[in-house]
This record gives C-alpha cells, sequence and structure tokens, in this order.
C-alpha cells in the first residue's frame, strides 16, 4: 500500500461543448474550451510549475511561476490565468522561464525559513542556486505561530501569501473566515479581524490546511506522529453526507483523514467532524474486552468472548422459555455498517424468531420513510447531492445543514453564491438565512408544530394562483388523488391569511415563497428533523412531496425532496431490514412471497406478524410483558424521548446487551457489554442520505479482537441459527439475493465504481443518482390529503414557552465520539438559547443557569440571550448527558410512524443556583453503575 | 451689480479663495460673488475675475491682504493693478491651449446647470438620445479616443465590447481614483465640470445598454464628492439622469461609491473588487472587464477624462474630434505640470506637443531657477526624461518606442539638484507601499528593491537590481509591478553616476 497522492490540475474543470485544439512543447492535446494552458498541460502529463493554483478553486494568477511562453504572444502570460484558444503553440519551458522562475523562486526564499519544506524542495527543484538577496532584509521570519486551533497550526514564516487557504475558506467551504490583511510586503493571512484562528469565524473545516502549499498550516498530529506512509479509502462514520476520506496511515497509526477527491458525495471537501474529530476511536475510554454482570449494581467482570456470547445466548434463551417467544427483542444501529445491521436484524428474525425489531430511525427519519413511499414509492430522498447545482430555488425546512450537514452546506452554498434563491422554514434565524455572501430571500419563522399548516398553505397559493404543472400531474400523477388534494388545499381554511394565525408568518411572505419555488426553475426541498420529529411529521413529509409534485420538481436535477439524514449510514440501516414490519428492501413481514425468500434462503421459519416499536418496547418492558433487549450502537438512555420513562424501561429488563465502543447512558442498565468496533476497523458499506452505498475499510485490526458482525452471527449460532460468513462481502451477497433494489451490489462492484446508489438493478447496474426519471416507482404519482391537526403539546400558562431542539456543528448527537475529542473547545456544554424579550420578562441575563420545566421533568441549563430566536421559543442542544434535554421532551408522537415529538415541549424556565434533581442523581447514578472490577 | 469670480476648486481654497472672497464681499459695493471653477492656472490662484463691459479681467493670485489695494485701483471695473493679469480669454497660458474637454472648467459655476446648458453642455447627450447604439458607439471610435487614465485603449472598442456582450445588467464604472503623483485633472473637472462628467457616462449607459454608473472616487478628494453629489441630485430633478431620461424612454443612474486610500484601486480590475466591497486586488485577465466586470456583468470602465471627453464628440461629432493631434493619438490630452516648476497648472494640448514647450513656454522653467535635469512623465511609474528627449512630440507612439509612457498626462519637474538614485529607490518605495501585494514580483520584489539602493556600492548590487527590473517587468501581474523598473531603469540608463556610492 503506498500514500495516494491525489492530482491536481491547477484549474477546475471546465464544461464546454466545444473542444480546443493546442500544441504545448510539440504534444497535441484537446480540451473543452474556457480550459486553462496549465490544465490542458497537465492532462497530457507536462507540469508547469506552480504555488498557488489548485483545481479546487478559480484561477488567481498570484505566484507567477507558471508563466510560460505563446506563439504570437507579447511577454510571458500565467498559464493558469490564461485560457487555451485554437491553435495556440505554448512552451513550457525555455531559458527565459527558467530565468523568471528562479527569480521568483529566489524572491521566495529571501523571506523563508531555512529548513526542510516543501518550498525549499520546490527551490532545489527549479535549480536555484543562491539566494543574492541574503536573509538580512526585511522578512517574516520571526512570525509568531498560531497554535490556537486544537488540530492545525499556522505558521506566517513558511507563509507565501498565495491566499489558497483564503480561497479555499471562501469558494470550497463558503465561510469567509480568512482574509489577507494589509498590503505589500505587510500582507497577512488574518482568521477573522486579526483574531486567533479559534477566535474567529473559521469551522476548522481543514479546508484550508489542506489547501496550503508550503504547509504553513499544518496538522499538529502529523508533527506529533510523524508523515504518513499509506492510504486507505474509507467513508466518514458521523453525518449522513458520507464523505469519502483517506485515512492517511504511519503503520497501524492514523496520522490523519483526509477528504478524498473522487468521495462523490464530498469531492475532496470534508468538515471538522470528520477530518479531525475521529480520536474518539482511540480515546481511552474505549472498552476492549467483553464484560458481564448478573445486575447493575455490581461491579463488570471482564470476560473471554466465549463466555460472553454464552452467557448472552443462555440468558436470552432462558428468558425466552420463561416469559415467550416476542418478549426479547432488539435495535440495530445507524451507526454500523450495512453488513452488521443486516446480521443484527436477521439474529432476531432468524435466532429471536420474532420481528422485535427496530432502529434508531424510528427516532429521526422514519417519517421520510413512510411519507415518501406512500406519495412516490421509495423510502428514501430522491436526488444524488449534485442535484443542487441546477437547482434555482432551493427550500429548507426544518434542516440546518451548515451545522448538521456541513460538508453538503458548502455545496448549496456555493449554488446560492451563483445566485440560486433561498427560502428557509425554520423557528430559528439558521446561519442560512443570513451569513456571509448568503441571504435567504424569505425566511418564514413559524412556531414549531405548525409545519404542516405552512406546507398547506404554500400549496394553497400554487393551487389557486395556477402556478402548478398541469402537465405533469395529468402524465405522472394520479388524477382522482390529485383532485381530492386539489380540492382540499384550494379550501380557504387552508390559506396563508387563515394559517397566519397558527404558524405566526406573514402571509404576504408565504405567498410570496410559494410563487417564488413554483415559478423560478427547478425547485429543490431539502428537510430534516424540523420536518420530522413532529406528531404530524408523516403528514409534513407527504405535504412537502404533494407540493413537489404539484410543481413538477421530481424525476430530473435540480429538483427533489430531499431528506439530510442525521447518521452516517440511517439510510442504510432502514434499508436493511430494521422496521419490526419490514425485511430487508422495506418489503412488509406479512407478504408471504417475500417472507418465503427469506425463510428459504435462511432455511428457518419466520414469524409473520410485525414486532414491536422503539417505544413499543420500552412501554412494554415497564408493563413486564418485554424482558430483554440486544441494543447496537445506540445510546436510548440518552437520545431518546422522556428519560424517566425509558430509564424505567431499562431498568425493568432481566438482560439488557450493549455493543458500543463506551460505556454510554444505556449501558448503565446493562447485563452484557459487548465491546464494538470504530469505523477505523470495520469492513463493510455505509448508505448516505443520497442512496449512496459506499465502503468502509478497515485501517487496522479490530481491537476488541473480534469484528462487530461476528459477534451478532456468534450470539445467533449459540442459539441455533445458522448464520456463518467468512468475510464481510459475503453478508453484502446475501443482501444482494435478496433485496431488488440491491441486485448488482458487491464489494467488487463498489471497488470497481468507487460508490453505487441504488436502486442498483439489470436497469441500472451503475445504479440510479436521480429517482422517477420516468415515472413513479409507484407507479403514479399519489396526492394524499394532509389536514392540519395542531399537536396536544401547546403553550398554556403554566408552560408558556415552546422548547425546540438541535445540534450544533461541532458536537454530534448524544456526543459519545465528539465527547471524546478536543472538539469541546467549541462547545463543552449544551446552552439554552432564548430571545431577549423572554429573558427581560424572567430577568434572565446571560450565563445565568435557568430551570426548565415541562409536564415531564426538569433540568438545568446555562441560558443565552440570542435574537435567533423567536419571542416564545426556546432551542437546546442534546450532545451532553448530563444536560438532560430528554428528561422534559414528551412521548408525543407521530401519528404513523411513532418518531418522537422532540421539537415541541411547551415549558417554563427561571433562573437558578442549582442542578435539576435529576441531574444530581445522574451524577452519583452515573458512576455507580459503571465501575469494572480490577 | 458687479458680478465677481472667484474659484472654489481645492487649490484655490488651499491657497484661500474662499477668505478672499469673504473680503471682496465686504466691500461697500452691490457685489455679486460667483464661485466658479478653476482654469487650471494654479501658479496664479486664487485667480479673481471681475465681469466688465470689454470681458473678464483677471487678478492673481490674489490674498486677502490685496483686495482692499485691488478695490482702491478700481479692480471692480476692471482697473490696472500689479496683479492684474488683463482680459482671462487674453491670458497667454490659456489662450494657446486646445480647450475641449475643459472648456468650461473656470468659465461657470460648476454646480449651475442653466450655466451649463448656456454652454452647449447636454447638447451630445440630446443627440445621443436619438442615435442607436452602434451609432454612437461609431461615433466615439471615430473620433480616436483613447483612454485619458493611461493604458490608451481605444474607448470605441471597449464599448463595443460592451455593446456587443449580452447581459440583463451592465455598468458604467468611472475611474476616478486619480492616484497619480503630480496629476489632478481629473479632480478639475469633477470639481469645475461635474454636469460634464454625468453627461458622458450616461451617454456611454445609454451607447452600451447600461442603466447604472458608479463613480469611483478617491477618498482624498472630498469636494469632487460634494460637487458630484450635487450635481447628480441637481441633473435628477431635471430629468438628465434616473428614469425615463428628458422622455426618452431611457434610463440611467449614478452613484460615487468612495475609495479607501489605495493606489492600486486605480487600476481597473482592483478598482471593480473594491467597488464589490472586497479588498483591492487586482484580477487576473481574461476575462476582460467588458465581458466580466462589476459584480460579474459587462462593464465599460473609463477614466474621467476619458468620459468628459464624449460629450463634445458627440455634440461636434467624432470628425471634429479627431482632426486635433497626431498620428494614432487623436484629440487633446490634459497636461499636468508639477514639481519644480514656476508656473504650474493644467494644460488641454492636442497630442504633439512636446515637453520643452510644455516646461519652458508653459511652465517658465523650475520654480528654483536652477537648470532642469529631468521631468518624471506619467506619474510615479513613468520613465525620467534626460532633457534630450524634451523635443519629442506628446504622442501614444512616439513615447513608447522610446520605452517612455505618457500616463495620465502628469509632468513632475525636477532641477540639477535631484539625486536620481533617491528617485529610483522612491518608485520601489512607491510599489512596495501601495502594492496590493498579490503577486510576487511585486509584493517581495518592490522591497528587495528598496533594500538593494539603500546599500548603494555593494558587490553585484546594480547586476541584480537590472535583473530585478527585468523579472518585475515580465512577470508582474498588472501594471503596478510591471512599470516600477521603468523609472528605475531610466534613471539607472542616464545618471549611473548617480548610483555610485557617495
Amino acid at each position: 500500500m503506498t500514500l495516494i497522492i491525489e492530482k491536481d490540475y491547477g484549474t477546475p474543470e471546465k464544461k464546454s461543448d466545444k473542444s480546443i485544439d493546442l500544441n504545448i512543447d510539440g504534444k497535441s492535446v484537446t480540451v473543452p474550451e474556457g480550459t486553462s494552458i496549465m490544465r490542458a498541460a497537465r492532462t497530457i502529463d507536462t507540469e508547469i510549475p506552480s504555488l498557488c493554483a489548485s483545481d479546487c478553486m478559480e484561477s488567481y494568477g498570484s505566484c507567477r511561476l507558471c508563466l510560460v511562453e505563446v506563439d504570437g504572444v507579447r511577454g510571458t502570460p500565467a498559464s493558469c490565468t490564461t485560457p487555451v484558444a485554437q491553435d495556440m503553440q505554448v512552451k513550457t519551458t525555455s531559458d527565459r522561464l527558467t530565468k523568471i522562475r528562479r527569480g521568483i523562486m529566489e524572491l521566495y526564499i529571501s523571506d523563508h525559513p531555512d529548513e526542510d519544506s516543501p518550498l525549499n524542495d520546490m527551490a532545489q527543484l527549479l535549480g536555484l542556486k543562491e539566494n543574492r538577496y541574503g536573509k538580512q532584509g526585511h522578512n517574516h521570519l520571526k512570525s509568531v505561530i498560531d497554535d490556537s486551533n486544537p488540530y492545525f497550526s499556522f505558521d506566517a514564516s513558511k507563509c507565501i501569501l498565495c491566499a489558497r487557504c483564503v480561497r479555499a475558506c471562501e469558494e470550497v467551504q463558503g465561510t469567509f473566515a480568512l482574509t489577507v490583511d494589509g498590503r505589500g510586503f505587510d500582507s497577512k493571512i488574518s482568521a477573522g479581524t486579526d483574531q486567533s484562528f479559534l477566535e474567529s469565524d473559521c469551522v476548522s473545516c481543514g479546508a484550508c490546511v489542506q489547501a496550503c502549499p508550503t504547509e504553513s498550516l499544518f496538522e499538529k498530529r502529523v508533527v506529533d506522529v510523524g508523515k504518513p506512509d499509506h492510504s486507505v479509502i474509507t467513508t466518514c462514520a458521523y453525518c449522513g453526507v458520507g464523505c469519502g476520506f483517506k485515512a492517511e496511515m504511519k503503520d497501524q497509526e492514523v496520522v490523519r483523514m483526509m477528504p478524498w477527491k473522487d468521495g462523490q458525495a464530498n469531492h475532496g471537501h470534508s468538515c471538522v467532524k470528520g477530518r479531525f474529530s475521529w480520536e474518539y476511536a482511540i480515546h481511552e475510554d474505549r472498552i476492549l474486552n467483553p464484560m458481564i454482570r448478573d445486575n447493575i449494581t455490581d461491579p463488570w467482570k471482564e470476560v473471554s468472548w466465549d463466555e460472553a456470547i454464552e452467557f448472552s445466548a443462555s440468558r436470552l434463551k432462558a428468558i425466552q422459555k420463561e416469559h415467550g417467544i416476542k418478549s426479547i427483542g432488539g435495535i440495530t444501529s445507524s451507526r454500523c455498517t450495512n453488513e452488521e445491521v443486516f446480521v443484527v436484524q436477521k439474529l432476531i428474525r432468524a435466532a429471536f424468531q420474532n420481528n422485535n425489531v427496530d432502529t434508531c430511525a424510528r427516532v429521526c427519519h422514519s417519517p421520510t420513510g413512510y411519507g415518501l413511499r406512500e406519495t412516490l414509492g421509495t423510502s428514501a430522498g430522491t436526488q444524488t447531492f449534485d442535484s443542487v447545482m441546477e437547482t434555482d430555488v432551493i427550500v429548507v425546512i426544518g434542516a440546518n445543514p451548515t451545522d448538521a450537514h456541513p460538508v453538503f452546506a458548502s455545496l448549496m452554498k456555493r449554488r446560492l453564491r451563483e445566485g440560486a434563491k433561498l427560502i428557509v422554514i425554520d423557528p430559528r434565524k439558521t446561519e442560512l438565512v443570513k451569513s456571509p455572501h448568503i441571504k435567504a430571500n424569505h425566511h418564514l419563522p413559524l412556531l414549531p408544530g405548525t409545519n404542516v399548516a405552512m406546507i398547506n398553505a404554500l400549496a394553497h397559493v400554487v393551487m389557486t394562483e395556477g402556478l402548478m404543472d398541469q402537465d405533469y400531474i395529468d402524465e405522472r400523477c394520479d388524477t382522482e388523488a390529485f383532485n381530492t388534494w386539489r380540492d382540499f388545499v384550494v379550501d380557504p381554511i387552508n390559506s396563508p391569511e387563515k394559517v397566519e394565525q397558527y404558524t405566526g408568518v406573514d402571509a404576504a411572505e408565504v405567498r410570496a415563497s410559494a410563487r417564488l419555488y413554483a415559478t423560478s426553475g427547478n425547485g429543490a426541498i431539502y428537510y430534516g428533523l424540523g420536518v420530522t420529529e413532529h406528531s404530524q411529521g408523516s403528514t409534513m413529509v407527504i405535504g412537502m412531496a404533494n407540493l413537489a409534485m404539484a410543481t413538477g420538481n421530481i424525476g430530473a436535477m435540480g429538483g427533489g425532496v430531499n431528506p439530510l439524514r442525521g447518521q452516517n449510514n440511517v439510510q442504510g440501516s432502514c434499508d436493511m431490514g430494521s422496521f419490526p414490519n419490514e425485511l430487508p428492501g422495506y418489503r412488509p413481514v406479512v407478504d408471504d412471497v417475500a417472507r418465503g425468500a427469506f425463510e428459504k434462503d435462511w432455511g428457518v421459519e419466520l414469524d409473520s406478524v410485525p414486532g414491536y416499536q422503539i417505544p413499543h418496547m420500552f412501554d412494554a418492558a415497564v408493563a413486564g410483558k418485554y424482558k430483554a433487549m440486544y441494543v447496537q450502537g445506540e445510546d436510548v438512555a440518552q437520545s431518546d424521548p422522556n428519560t424517566h420513562h425509558v430509564e424505567a424501561a431499562l431498568g425493568a429488563l432481566d438482560c439488557l446487551i450493549v455493543q458500543d465502543l463506551f460505556l454510554n447512558e444505556t449501558a448503565r442498565f446493562a447485563h452484557v457489554f459487548l465491546p464494538g468496533t470504530s469505523f477505523l476497523e470495520k469492513d463493510g458499506t455505509f448508505t448516505n442520505a443520497e442512496r449512496r452505498i459506499s465502503r468502509v475499510r478497515p485501517v487496522m485490526d479490530a481491537v476488541t479482537g473480534m469484528d462487530e458482525w461476528e459477534v451478532s452471527c456468534r450470539i445467533g449460532r449459540a442459539m441455533g441459527a445458522d448464520m456463518s460468513y467468512d468475510h464481510p462481502s459475503e453478508i453484502m451477497d446475501e443482501i444482494a439475493r435478496l433485496t431488488p433494489t440491491f441486485k448488482n451490489v458487491s464489494f467488487d462492484r463498489l471497488d470497481e465504481l468507487g460508490s453505487i446508489q441504488w436502486p442498483c438493478t439489470d436497469e441500472a447496474p451503475d445504479g440510479t443518482p436521480i429517482m422517477h426519471v420516468d415515472g413513479f416507482v409507484r407507479g403514479k404519482g399519489n396526492f394524499i390529503v394532509t389536514e392540519y391537526v395542531p399537536t396536544t403539546e401547546r403553550s398554556t400558562r403554566k408552560f408558556p414557552l415552546i422548547l425546540t431542539t438541535g445540534r450544533i456543528l461541532s458536537q454530534y448527537n448524544v456526543g459519545a465520539q465528539t465527547r471524546r475529542t478536543k472538539n469541546n473547545v467549541w462547545h463543552d456544554k449544551d446552552i439554552l438559547d432564548i430571545h431577549p424579550h423572554d429573558a427581560e420578562n424572567r430577568g434572565i441575563i446571560d450565563g445565568d443557569k435557568v430551570l426548565i420545566q415541562s409536564r415531564m421533568g426538569e433540568t438545568v441549563l446555562e441560558a443565552r440571550i440570542s435574537e435567533n430566536m423567536q419571542p416564545g421559543v426556546i432551542y437546546t442542544t442534546f450532545h451532553m448527558p448530563e444536560s438532560g434535554a430528554n428528561i422534559v421532551t414528551t412521548d408525543n408522537s407521530d401519528w404513523a410512524t411513532n418518531c418522537p415529538e422532540y421539537k415541541v415541549t411547551a415549558v417554563e424556565v427561571r433562573q437558578t443556583n442549582h442542578k435539576s434533581d435529576w441531574q444530581e442523581e445522574f451524577d452519583g447514578f452515573s458512576s455507580s453503575t459503571r465501575h469494572i472490577a480490577e | 451689480m458687479i458680478n465677481i469670480y472667484v474659484p472654489r476648486d481645492t487649490a484655490s481654497l488651499s491657497m484661500g479663495a474662499d477668505e478672499v472672497a469673504a473680503a471682496i464681499a465686504k466691500l461697500p459695493e452691490d457685489i455679486n460673488i460667483i464661485r466658479n471653477g478653476t482654469w487650471g492656472m494654479t501658479y496664479l490662484e486664487p485667480l479673481v475675475e471681475v465681469e466688465t463691459n470689454q470681458g473678464r479681467v483677471a487678478y492673481g493670485p490674489v490674498t486677502v491682504s490685496d483686495v482692499q489695494s485691488l478695490y482702491d485701483s478700481g479692480f471692480l471695473s476692471g482697473g490696472d493693478h500689479a496683479l492684474c493679469q488683463g482680459l482671462t480669454s487674453e491670458i497667454e497660458y490659456l489662450k494657446n491651449q486646445d480647450r475641449l474637454t475643459f472648456a468650461r472648467c473656470g468659465l461657470t459655476d460648476p454646480l449651475s446647470i442653466s450655466d451649463y446648458k448656456k454652454n452647449d453642455g447636454f447638447v451630445g447627450l440630446s443627440k445621443a438620445l436619438k442615435l442607436s447604439g452602434n451609432d454612437i458607439v461609431d461615433e466615439v471610435t471615430t473620433s480616436g479616443l483613447r483612454g485619458r487614465g493611461g493604458a490608451a485603449f481605444p474607448t470605441g472598442i471597449k464599448w463595443n465590447t460592451v455593446l456587443a456582450t449580452e447581459g440583463a445588467q451592465k455598468y458604467i464604472c468611472c475611474n476616478a481614483d486619480e492616484g497619480d503623483s503630480g496629476t489632478f485633472s481629473d479632480r478639475i473637472l469633477m470639481e469645475c465640470d461635474p454636469f460634464c462628467l454625468i453627461e458622458g457616462m450616461t451617454i456611454a449607459g445609454i451607447a452600451v445598454g447600461a442603466t447604472k454608473g458608479y463613480i469611483y472616487l478617491r477618498s482624498e478628494y472630498p469636494l469632487c464628492k460634494e460637487n458630484l453629489n450635487e450635481a447628480i441630485k441637481i441633473a435628477r430633478s431635471e430629468k438628465y439622469l434616473g428614469d425615463d431620461i428628458q422622455g426618452s424612454g431611457k434610463s440611467f443612474d449614478i452613484e460615487v461609491r468612495i475609495g479607501a486610500g489605495s493606489y492600486v484601486c486605480g487600476e481597473e480590475t482592483a478598482m471593480l473588487e473594491s467597488l464589490e466591497g472586497k479588498r483591492g486586488m487586482v484580477r487576473a485577465k481574461p476575462p476582460l472587464p467588458a465581458h466580466v466586470g462589476l459584480f460579474g456583468k459587462p462593464t465599460v470602465i473609463n477614466n474621467v477624462i476619458s468620459l468628459a471627453s464624449v460629450p463634445i464628440i458627440l455634440a461636434k461629432g467624432g470628425e471634429y474630434y479627431k482632426n486635433f493631434g497626431i498620428g494614432r493619438s487623436r484629440g487633446t490630452i490634459a497636461f499636468q505640470i508639477t514639481g519644480n516648476i514656476k508656473q504650474g497648472g493644467l494644460i488641454e494640448k492636442a497630442f504633439g506637443v512636446t515637453l520643452n514647450e510644455l516646461v519652458n513656454d508653459y511652465g517658465g522653467g523650475t520654480y528654483s531657477g536652477k537648470p532642469i535635469k529631468t521631468a518624471q512623465v506619467g506619474g510615479p511609474l513613468g520613465a525620467y526624461l534626460a532633457t534630450d528627449d524634451f523635443n519629442l512630440p506628446l504622442d501614444y507612439e512616439a513615447y513608447s518606442e522610446k520605452g517612455l509612457v505618457l500616463g495620465h498626462g502628469g509632468i513632475v519637474v525636477f532641477d540639477e539638484t535631484a539625486n536620481m538614485s533617491d528617485q529610483a529607490k522612491f518608485a520601489f518605495e512607491f510599489c512596495a507601499i501601495e502594492s496590493c501585494g498579490k503577486c510576487t514580483p511585486c509584493r517581495i520584489g518592490s522591497t528587495r528593491g528598496v533594500e538593494l539602493l539603500d546599500n548603494l556600492g555593494a558587490e553585484g548590487n546594480m547586476a541584480l537590481t537590472q535583473e530585478l527590473c527585468d523579472l518585475m517587468d515580465t512577470s508582474s501581474l498588472c501594471a503596478m509591478g510591471g512599470m516600477t523598473p521603468i523609472p528605475v531603469k531610466s534613471a539607472l540608463k542616464h545618471w549611473p553616476q548617480d548610483f555610485e556610492k557617495s
């Protein structure tokens, strides 16, 4: 294995129908019109020296090393900024050019330290013999290194002012945190307004570090560990964007994660989490040995794998014997690979012999699966990420991509800077509403819980003002369903003026937004958990699909209804049959044909009755009917709503098996702990939000001594099921064999194509970037009436504020990973955001401790006054276990899928000076249940 | 009532014109003081003019303490006085000029739109409103007008490119970032005849289909800002700007934007960056601003004088304008003589005049009275001319052949005491201070140049200086770094003895 060095063509690829032929150093080359001379030369491996050029950003023309000679052209044009012309004759080397290049390099070296550096290497390569200016003149050699960022440093003494960092921050990331300050010789790279990197707006995405040609910006880890010697291509294990990375290794040690240019989801970009925050995988908190205990009050006892598996299997069997087949079940993880998830659901269906399997998608995107399947026919987003580059008007609903899906947000921002219009529907002023070079055309700050009223109002405007695409509807949608829906939405009860009483949003803004979406060309809807985590989550998903169909925005590049998936493999875990009513590929367990195929392949009889969803598991546990659970890579005790109820359920179990990297909150109630593997040890696949299946490749051996899929299989075998595989690729082969949409997927094909977007069938052997192109998967597009039914959770005199929750860039979900990285410098506690008006009324000032009370419970957080909030709505994140955000959330849920209504909780807040009772107990209980025997 | 003209431009004001006007106003007579612009004879400022039956009689330079003696000499009826210069129109310095672009400067009250109209104002625009874009561009092309900012690119060709480029929005940008040392013609035009610039920009807008114009004005010109903004307001209220100009159905409006004190923002692409609110750094070309200019839209960028020359071209025809000048340098150019000179000022002449005529006949030799050593022509990036070259016709091509530049017409005169290695070092220093820092040769090279000349006599320094000049010349991104070697090399060539270690 070698270190992968990606080719840099110097300037971005240009697309043109017109080809240009030219001649470079006697070699002919044909490139699209608009291509730079530099790029043309590099396509035929003619290397022109350069420092300021990179194909990730527009040409800049600052270093002047790439000058060339062109017949008939006076002077020496820069090859990076000069476009090719027909029959151009270019010379890239000559005595004159050599003299210029050495002259430039001599100037650089006159202000550059004498040490091993890429610039000194290049000077040598260019044949620079001496520096006649000396180094005694004005220089930057004594610049102070900015070490403030936890992951990288900036050493201005090596900086050549090529501004690649600044341009990467602008063009690639879209944050505009960096600038060139001062002018002439005193020019310097400045983060923010002469702040340190940490104090500035820098989001630590790493684009600048990656772009720097002189190692003036450098990863601290490269200094600590040394230079990498080989790379492994793999996939990030954070959000649903699924970025491709090169794990750059030195022996078995990861030096750094570098975004992979050929990664189709990220095209060489990254965010702070994927790029830097992977060190949790080698954190000392990781549990490396299996552990068991009889009671949760006992200390943990480390045991061998054999003993742990035998202990688990015999306990589960005993419970089934005493309480019945259906008294046990499990939860699959959206963090794990498709192969790992598949074997867990197989374990439950084939070995437990019931359908008590659910997944954490229950609490995030289950309404997406339901709503999109009912309307369009497929439980997945319709587009490939790159589709946004052809979108004319982007609608973002209940999503905060700059924090939660940063790499896709950068792509979206790039399109917005190109002039696409933007409508943001969100209770909060998110970054997309207004940030450097981004300003939403409309922000509709609706009251949490009123999404459906809003989507109906938008549809009302489209239908009553004749803005729909009737030809599209006639051709592709079910007429009867459409007519029923149309009659419903045109009813004046759905007009913007009427629904204003619920949403609180100015009707004129709603009308203008509807017109903009319907009439501006390609319209695309992107949404997140602000849509799904409501009592009408599924209704809202249906409402968005209705609107997109009515305006003809599904089935082509630039359009679509696109869920922004929260976890790396939440799409995959759903695809893999993690729901109690669905086998892999979303086929109902009640369907005899589908079930029959699995029974035949697995050689067992399967239960035809759907099993428990997660909330039902908890209810049944509290009721004493459900006695054992196998929980893979999910921390339900922290992540699921109404913590008191969840803890009561977990505490009532006779056997809780937790498979995870860390002793998480759920593990406090566990009897068996099976140490899991991090993504750096896994061999398998993840499926991202655009249905893209990518390979996850192990860069090191499993530090636990056993692969996670093998652990599940062994328990299955110990319980009598035939679950044997020699390699995870065989699991994928089984998935492909049993799942029509995965028919042609295999590890070999993935290695060949890089990644594959399902469906991958005989008709689409290379996968399907855009769904529903020639018609909807379900046949005719199905319009469904979406009546607005207000949630029962509403503000009252006692609980006058609405609490809503979300995520922040530097932390990830329950924080199990990111809390164990240096990311805590940006966010070490959850904060409650409150509008100045609400704060003033309660005498709350910035930094006060405040008690948040709902009808479910109470917790204490620090308050921050924020005008990003609207009066009456407060907000917090839920990354820290001790915050207890889910102590206050309710057990309301989506009517169709039981996805919890996290986004709406009626609360009151007041100043306090101590922790809540739960928080006090949490501290004690937390340590007492984590004790490991010596 | 007696009409008395007291100029109100920056040069006159700096010499006490306001105080002089106040003193005259206190005289026990029925006096109407008109604050006109300057005629450009800065050595006579403040130049007070009294309107008589014979014409305007000039007195200057007038100080407050002169007012009583002028009054006593009967200046209110054109009486003789030591400061009397005779009839303004007969002053040799002025009489022999070719006043086309600056025809109204000094003559009128800059903010009187009726003065402007009375003196051929808006004749060009009225014609243009009846013409097609192509016809207007043809007229400008015929005139042979070339960019007066210094690059001398044919204005007609530039306009035609923008006209031919598709664009829902186009812009006219007036480069009023007059930063060359020894230049002030833009300032005088904007202070003294702002309507002329407004008219020129409006014609440009109508010609190429632009509806919005920006004047990028250097921050050091507060009076220009005041006068331009006032004139724009007046023009709007008189329907010469805004929607439906003079009932033509055509629209154009102008906004003044103030720079932040950077020389390089006079470079057209850096100016665009600055106008867009960004750091003033040079853009690589292509794309040309005519294709991808301000906010990415097709944009005409012209200097103040280029645009202010357009009204007369439209009014009198391209042929009329073309009849001035020689060779490929047609029309007139406003020379500005400063430095060690007896009679500094603005001289608008047809191309072809020589430096000798300008500095000796008009300028009257050095202020110090010592022999002239050199003159730097074309701003801080222009060459220092040996007196042998003072007989060259001032013509773009004739100068260019000798490696000289006309630039924006600035001429700075030095007497024999000037040390040319100091002047060469000044060129590097200027570049080091004003470089935007984008390209390596300009950013680092200029500083190294200063250091080399700080260390005269060191082994190999002169050879390295020559080499550095060649490097900056061939490899810089824009004219800032590319032309800095011009003054350095000219000094090295003509006065090598000044570079010997003292």
